[in-house]
């Protein structure tokens, strides 16, 4: 009943309803509490109070990925500038299978999730073992299919397949 | 140093609204749905970050930081989600990704005749 999980998710829920109402008065900060274990109480019985539902986990390895992605969002952000504004518009469209080898739902999700993050590659279609990648360039279809992203998610994840 | 913080929101705003251009730039300039959405994701990405940043450093410490950071998350998560449920919608409805190729120099307006209408 009190695990780290269900713990993590009332605090997440009540820091929430404190930050977004900003009224620190008796009542409202009660009825905040109130609210937040009614959604813990719902979120149990559906079920989904689990590693997908609330990874908490994950967080300190999450806590590592995370930068890298940003630097990778603000790189690629660059690159399809650049070929917006450049007169000849130096597209060269790729479609193609980059293997995914993460073991979780969660893994593989937050991989797709990169994928369609970065500018210049979105995934079509998600399976378990690869996901099917349309590229604005070439390039960066190669640079997915090198593999280091997929290595960086797999880290992040922590479990082996 | 309130001059400085005003200079530094002043650029990521800048910063952030040209790319929002530049964004709407590419989404007329790229020849067909696949290559537009990936100029959509600069929208989602560096534009909608930058002027988070830059709104941000305008509230300084207070709630409105907090929350326009709580957008930012939002955003971090269903934009991609948004953007992966069009390219598959697209792919499920039939258009062929791999024919990007067509239109890709300066042929834009024949090369998306097959693919460009909705």
């Amino acid at each position: 009943m009190f695990s780290p999980r269900t713990i993590s998710l009332f605090a997440v829920l009540y820091g929430t309803w404190l930050l977004l109402s900003g009224i620190w008065e008796p009542f409202l900060m009660i009825s905040g509490a109130a609210a937040s274990m009614l959604v813990e109480f719902i979120a149990h019985r559906m079920d989904v109070v689990d590693g997908e539902g609330h990874p908490i986990d994950l967080t300190w390895r999450a806590l590592i990925y995370y930068p890298w992605l940003f630097w990778q969002i603000a790189l690629s952000n660059l690159q399809v500038l650049r070929i917006v504004l450049h007169p000849r518009l130096p597209i060269s469209p790729a479609v193609g299978w980059v293997p995914a080898g993460q073991a979780s739902s969660v893994g593989l999700v937050t991989f797709a999730n990169s994928i369609t993050l970065t500018p210049g590659t979105v995934a079509l279609t998600v399976l378990d073992d690869r996901i099917h990648v349309h590229a604005l360039t070439k390039g960066g279809l190669d640079d997915l299919m090198a593999g280091e992203m997929n290595r960086r998610v797999c880290q992040m994840e922590g479990v082996r397949k | 140093m309130s001059l400085f913080i005003d200079i530094a929101s002043w650029l990521l705003l800048t910063a952030g609204g040209c790319l929002m251009a530049a964004s709407g730039l590419g989404l007329v300039r790229l020849p067909n749905l696949f290559a537009r959405i990936h100029a959509g994701g600069l929208a989602d990405t560096g534009g909608a970050a930058l002027l988070i940043l830059g709104m941000a450093l305008q509230a300084g410490w207070t709630l409105v930081t907090v929350k326009l950071i709580m957008i930012g998350i939002f955003l971090f998560f269903t934009a991609p989600t948004a953007g992966h449920a069009l390219a598959h919608a697209a792919l499920l409805g039939g258009i062929d990704p791999e024919a990007s190729g067509d239109g890709d120099e300066d042929e834009d307006d024949t090369g998306d005749s097959h693919v460009g209408s909705p």
